[in-house]
């Protein structure tokens, strides 16, 4: 069942995106790929992303704005992201408080460890388990079945691409191929495979509902 | 043609459209990606524009100058902490003037998210009397850059564009323009002019300040500067830079105040004036220091100029769209608790880095003489301050690692221990080296080398296959310099080796060394690629 606001969002042409994960994670693939295909449509991109010390294994984040308006700021306000985009589930939960009422997170649950006081995994799911539109799904497991364990994030692209607006799914698709050509036909045909298995993912949830 | 650019590689592009001839920096975020731009960029590498990376900020600017002299345009990039390290130049520079354009483009970093401290470039453009460009937004710092030559050689000054890390990272669409030619090689028109010798400084300082009301016209007229009208006049707001594009957000469909947008320094006076005499309050909205509020609240602490000081807005680091929303009363979002599960992620050393045997070593040497003598710098190995290793009582600036240490040892506290990377010890501690040496000070410098400047991405280092050499020809005696490999099969090695280096009455320096694992794979990477073709 298609959710009523996300119909009249479509109208809009506008997504406010923060992409949250770690260092190294593969977040701005993601950005890249949207901001990519968004161009395609002729929409307005704005994309503040973290470089410098946070990526060395620090937590990182990504606004992305889309839209067919002008964009002012570089920074997404607290409370008004359409849509929170997590590699990993803690960075997340770490940016809920910038998702808006009807905003969608999805979110992988597969954790990333590298601190020492990372707190137990169940009570980050319960958590987020708490957010009224959500995606939440082990993307590093259909990546892995997928023999492609870097393309995790893709998989998360795949979940979230029915909550941009404004942008298809085969536009999308471009945008991957474009972002990820310079690496090969065989990366570009994983990273595909993987989005394709994200997209599903979310289908499957979005019905149960 | 249009692009999808970083504010930053806007700056970039702008200077090599704007008939740049060469640039000139050494790394830091959030500056870094203006000078590999150019490294990557076609018509660059085709017109081998200068873009060699510099020892340090000071050898950058110093070279861009002798580039200006010649009558070229040049570009010197830093981080904002940079320009202290060049700031003998730059506050020179703007007494000797220029002859081809020259533009200082800093990138300060307020909220301190990769620096150590979040001071705002535009005091020392102000300290120094010279004009700044502070961009809203991309295209901005595109237009900014690409004119900023023009503005240099128009008034003869050196000229700065100051970004901040928000738009320094942030991406949107740029629109180019024409490409400009290179300026043809010519000397200054007086011989003079750069001969700082007291009686031409004086002249040449008399030029500057004479100027100070020309800089002050063309910002009244620049086209970055806009003063909008607004009905309600119970408020007026100064807006700077980035903190523009804040204010808008919160007013998609117009500001119903008096806006002045200020992008161009010194200040537009006529404008401020105009906005202070038409409104009863007046915001100040800047991304960094309360500069501008400061200079018009006044000693006298004129009640009716609001902003950072009296608290409308936070006094310290960088703006946002909400803060901002709340210094104007309107609403904001009051679901702002994170979930208190939520750990800090500090950012870590890479698995299979070398800096992690360095520390284990140290760290069990250290145990032996007593904590709190271990002097570091800035790099990589700066996260050792953090668990597990808790490895580092300092870091302050830029080679202060082997100064530090020298005066601690000189007080008494020895072993001082100094850690220190191969391109920070190229940058400033060659100099420190060298008053130990020469005073045979009890220190201990382990420059932990991985031949790359890896915390801003890997950049090729000045010191590569020259330590030894350097630490050699500056004194150091060749039985006190110890190369080892740091992996744990030679970690009694290296503990001996740190061991025996402490109880030495002198100098001495161990320079563990293995290359970055990130510069590494991506080494691997480019040999792989290359192979193909």
């Amino acid at each position: 069942m298609i959710n009523v606001n996300h119909l009249i969002n479509l109208t809009i042409m506008k997504t406010d995106i923060i992409l949250a994960g770690v260092g190294g994670q593969g977040i701005l693939s993601i950005a890249a790929s949207i901001g990519q295909a968004a161009l395609k449509n002729k929409m307005h991109v704005k994309q503040a992303e973290t470089h410098g010390m946070s990526q060395r294994g620090g937590d990182v984040v990504s606004h992305l704005r889309i839209s067919d308006k002008p964009i002012f700021s570089d920074l997404i306000p607290k409370g008004k992201a359409d849509l929170i985009i997590a590699v990993e589930p803690m960075e997340g939960l770490r940016y809920v408080p910038y998702l808006s009422e009807n905003g969608y997170l999805v979110t992988n649950t597969t954790p990333f460890k590298n601190i020492i006081d990372y707190p137990p995994i169940e009570g980050i799911l319960e958590q987020i388990q708490k957010v009224p539109n959500l995606i939440s799904f082990n993307a590093d497991q259909i990546a892995a079945d997928l023999k492609s364990k870097r393309s995790s994030n893709m998989v998360m692209l795949g979940a979230s691409s029915p909550f941009l607006n404004g942008i298809s799914f085969e536009v999308l698709q471009e945008g991957i191929r474009e972002i990820f050509g310079q690496k090969g036909d065989e990366i570009v045909a994983l990273n595909i495979k993987a989005f394709a298995s994200g997209k599903e993912q979310s289908d499957k949830i979005l019905s149960q509902k | 043609m249009q692009k999808v650019l970083l504010g930053v590689e806007a700056i970039a592009q702008g200077a090599i459209d704007g008939g740049m001839s060469g640039v000139y920096a050494y790394p830091g975020t959030p500056s870094t990606e203006i000078t590999e731009y150019i490294q990557h960029n076609d018509y660059a590498k085709e017109k081998n524009i200068h873009r060699q990376w510099a020892t340090n900020e000071k050898t950058a600017m110093e070279s861009a100058l002798g580039m200006s002299y010649a009558g070229k345009r040049a570009m010197s990039c830093m981080k904002h902490v940079g320009l202290n390290v060049a700031a003998d130049n730059f506050m020179n520079a703007a007494v000797t003037g220029v002859n081809g354009g020259f533009v200082i483009t800093v990138a300060d970093d307020p909220s301190m998210h990769s620096s150590q401290n979040e001071q705002d470039s535009r005091y020392f453009a102000k300290f120094a009397q010279i004009p700044v460009l502070e961009p809203s937004n991309q295209q901005e710092a595109y237009d900014m850059a690409y004119d900023s030559f023009q503005l240099s050689e128009k008034f003869g000054v050196p000229v700065m564009i100051r970004i901040t890390t928000r738009l320094a990272h942030s991406r949107a669409i740029v629109e180019f323009k024409k490409q400009q030619p290179e300026n043809e090689l010519k000397l200054p028109n007086d011989p003079r002019q750069f001969v700082l010798m007291p009686a031409i400084a004086r002249k040449q300082y008399k030029s500057l300040l004479s100027k100070q009301v020309l800089f002050e016209k063309e910002s009244e007229e620049s086209s970055f500067n806009k003063y909008i009208n607004g009905d309600d006049t119970s408020l007026g707001i100064i807006a700077c830079g980035i903190a523009y594009n804040y204010l808008l957000e919160n007013y998609p469909e117009g500001c119903p105040f008096p806006v002045v947008k200020v992008a161009q320094y010194p200040l537009p006076r006529k404008m401020i004036t105009k906005l202070c005499e038409a409104c009863d309050q007046v915001l100040v909205l800047e991304e960094g220091y309360p500069i501008i509020e400061e200079v018009l609240k006044g000693y006298l602490n004129n009640e009716n100029i609001i902003g950072r000081l009296d608290g409308s807005l936070p006094r310290d680091g960088e703006l946002n769209p909400d803060y901002v929303a709340k210094a104007l009363n309107l609403p904001t979002s009051d679901n702002n608790e994170t979930s208190d599960l939520v750990a800090a992620r500090p950012p870590a050393l890479c698995a299979g880095c070398s800096h992690h045997d360095v520390f284990t070593v140290l760290n069990k040497v250290v145990a032996e003489y007593g904590e709190g003598r271990v002097f570091s710098d800035i790099g990589c190995y700066t996260i050792g301050a953090l668990p597990p290793y808790n490895a580092i009582n300092t870091c302050v600036d830029m080679g202060a690692s082997i100064t530090m240490a020298k005066g601690a040892a000189d007080a008494g506290l020895v072993p001082a221990i100094s850690v220190i990377g191969d391109s920070t010890f190229t940058h400033s501690g060659i100099t420190g080296l060298l008053d130990a040496v020469n005073e045979k000070t009890p220190i201990t410098v382990i420059i932990s080398d991985n031949e790359s400047t890896s915390m801003t991405g890997g950049q090729d280092s000045s010191a590569k296959g020259k330590i030894e050499d350097i630490c050699e020809g500056i004194g150091v005696e060749p039985e006190h310099i110890h190369v080892v490999v740091p992996l744990k099969k030679n970690h009694e090695e290296m503990y001996e080796i740190f061991k025996r280096e402490m109880d030495y009455d002198g100098v001495s320096v161990i320079i563990p060394r293995r290359v970055c694992i990130q510069k590494n794979a991506r080494d691997v990477k480019m040999r792989r690629k290359e192979q193909q073709k």
